[in-house]
């Protein structure tokens, strides 16, 4: 079981220590992380998957339960705790999205058929343009790889830790991802610059040249701001659907979602 | 002086993981890099000037590059050793997938790229099922899921590699590789075996004549239907 996740603090990209003792994330907590473009919400992430020991250009160390974690963790998917969907929205493997599953749930040592298929229909809840079990998976759009790979975190990857790498670049259905991840025990990490996501998470880390400048804990006034920028971002997305599907904005559209 | 032999396919990062292995050493053990490639290598020149260690490389030009690769490393095992090597890196090239250059002594490490099709385990034949350690490169390129597939068709080719993925352009996750390094033993350079079964060699194709057409050939002759001819055949 997991309940807890240590960060422990490295070099940033001048080589000089981190400032913070540790970070603890625990089961149940939505984070985010933010900063500008470059500054190492990815580079922490990563961090984060591959179990750290010093051995990346960081030199974080990260800690289950406050221990080092064993090898056979770090090296077996099969026992990593750990899911994360990459901002690379793009496969190379030349298999079919349901070949492909069942070759990830087999890694994961999963033997439960239905998962294939369970996880293809969550996938087509993220995204607008259905996915088939025949599809190949290098043909799969960049919003469609994201869904189906949030599907397979979720369901394959089954792990109580997900990393998610700026998900709503790709056009998907953010609201139903953030729905389901927060209604789990997990860990769910948001690299995000979005800011209901970040308004939305408990924790809040802020990167600055490679390296975590702040933490900070929601607070009242932004779970409020948040609603209302949720709010605003449903009616924007409410056009974005009407403009997908090829429907014209008129008066009344406007007078309805922004009234 | 340890050993450790590199193979894998054209640029799956060999040369990438090998820098990253030296600047985790160079200041504890001496090393010394062998590069073998069939027409052109760069390696002993970029690596002696990055890090100024002693390197050397060997064109098997018309050679079958693992025969080359037999006949030279005794001779290169003997320069390293008289340039008071510690750790002998020998970076093997593409290869034809027949052979593998691991031996049995020292450490065999594959690259494989992340990016490679989803059947290379396989299609890799010895140079995958023979070696000690497999090490995926370019994963900050791909999925995690995507990764953890190619893993698996790793694992279906060779259970008992020890296996581990590496940003190689970063050095990424190789403790557990530098570690392997560390405990390797010495080798003893007058017990050096391949580990895989070399092919069945010398006919008379391999010697060079040119005529089409199994009559004219003899040695171990393979016709067009039907299996390999009698074990040596020679010819009628
Ligand atoms: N993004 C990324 N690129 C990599 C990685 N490893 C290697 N590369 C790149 O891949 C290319 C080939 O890498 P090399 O290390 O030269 O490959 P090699 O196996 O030595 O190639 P040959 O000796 O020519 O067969 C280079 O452009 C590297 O920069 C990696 O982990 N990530
Ligand atoms: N502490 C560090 N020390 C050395 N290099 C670092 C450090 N943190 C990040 N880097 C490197 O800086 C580069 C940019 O970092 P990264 O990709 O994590 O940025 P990012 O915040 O995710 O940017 P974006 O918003 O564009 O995705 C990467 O090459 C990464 O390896
Ligand atoms: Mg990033
Ligand atoms: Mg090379």
């Amino acid at each position: 079981m997991i309940e807890g996740i240590t960060i422990l603090p490295g070099l940033d990209k001048a080589g000089s220590k981190e400032r913070f003792e540790k970070l603890t994330l625990i089961a149940g907590e939505t984070v985010s992380i933010v900063g500008p473009t470059g500054s190492g919400k990815t580079a922490l992430i990563s961090d984060i998957e591959l179990l750290a020991q010093g051995d990346t250009s960081t030199k974080r160390r990260i800690l289950i339960n406050g221990e080092v974690p064993a090898e056979e963790v770090r090296y077996n998917p099969a026992l990593k705790p750990i899911a994360m969907i990459t901002q690379n929205t793009k496969c190379f493997t030349d298999l079919s999205t349901e070949e492909f599953l069942h070759i990830h749930a087999k890694a994961r040592k999963i033997v439960d058929k239905k998962i294939i298929l369970d996880t293809i229909e969550l996938a087509n809840k993220f995204t607008g343009e259905k996915i088939n079990k025949e599809t190949r998976v290098t043909v799969l759009s960049g919003g469609q790889t994201r869904s189906l790979l949030i599907a397979d975190a979720i369901l394959i990857g089954a792990a109580p830790v997900i990393l998610l790498d700026e998900i709503e670049n790709a056009g998907i259905f953010k609201q139903e991802v953030i729905d389901i991840i927060q209604s789990t025990s997990k860990i769910i990490i948001f690299v995000t610059h979005d800011p209901v996501i970040a308004l939305l998470t408990k924790k809040r880390i802020i990167m600055e040249n490679g390296a975590v400048k702040k933490v900070l804990c929601q607070n009242e006034f932004e779970t409020k701001a948040a609603e209302n920028l949720l709010e605003l971002d449903k009616r924007v997305g409410f056009i974005r659907e009407e403009l997908r599907a090829g429907n014209e904005i008129t008066k009344e559209l406007i007078s309805v979602s922004f009234a | 002086m340890k050993l450790l032999v590199i193979a894998g396919p054209p640029s799956a990062g060999k040369t990438s993981l090998t820098k990253q292995i030296i600047k985790r050493f160079k200041d504890e053990l001496r090393v010394a890099f062998l590069k073998i490639d069939v027409v052109k290598a760069y390696e002993d020149i970029e690596l002696s000037r990055e890090f100024q260690i002693m390197t050397r490389k060997i064109y098997s030009g018309d050679l079958c590059p693992d025969h080359a690769g037999v006949m030279v490393l005794g001779d290169a095992v003997e320069w390293a050793e008289s340039k008071a090597a510690d750790l002998f890196i020998v970076e093997s090239a593409g290869l034809c997938l027949r052979c593998s250059p691991y031996l049995n002594q020292g450490l065999g490490v594959v690259v494989l790229s992340s990016m490679a099709g989803i059947h290379t385990p396989e299609k890799m034949g010895a140079m995958v099922s023979l070696a000690d350690i497999a090490v995926v490169t370019k994963i900050d390129l791909i999925s995690q899921a995507e990764r953890e597939v190619l893993i698996q068709k790793i694992k279906d080719v060779h259970p008992n590699v020890i296996l581990m993925e590496t940003n190689a352009l970063q050095g990424t996750s190789l403790h557990r590789l530098y570690e392997l390094i560390s405990h390797s033993e010495d080798i003893d350079k007058d017990n050096l075996y391949l580990k895989g079964n070399p092919p069945i060699g010398t006919c008379t194709i391999c010697v060079g004549k040119k005529e089409i057409g199994w009559k004219h050939h003899f040695g171990v002759v393979k016709k067009l239907d039907g299996q390999i001819a009698e074990y040596l055949y020679r010819g009628e």
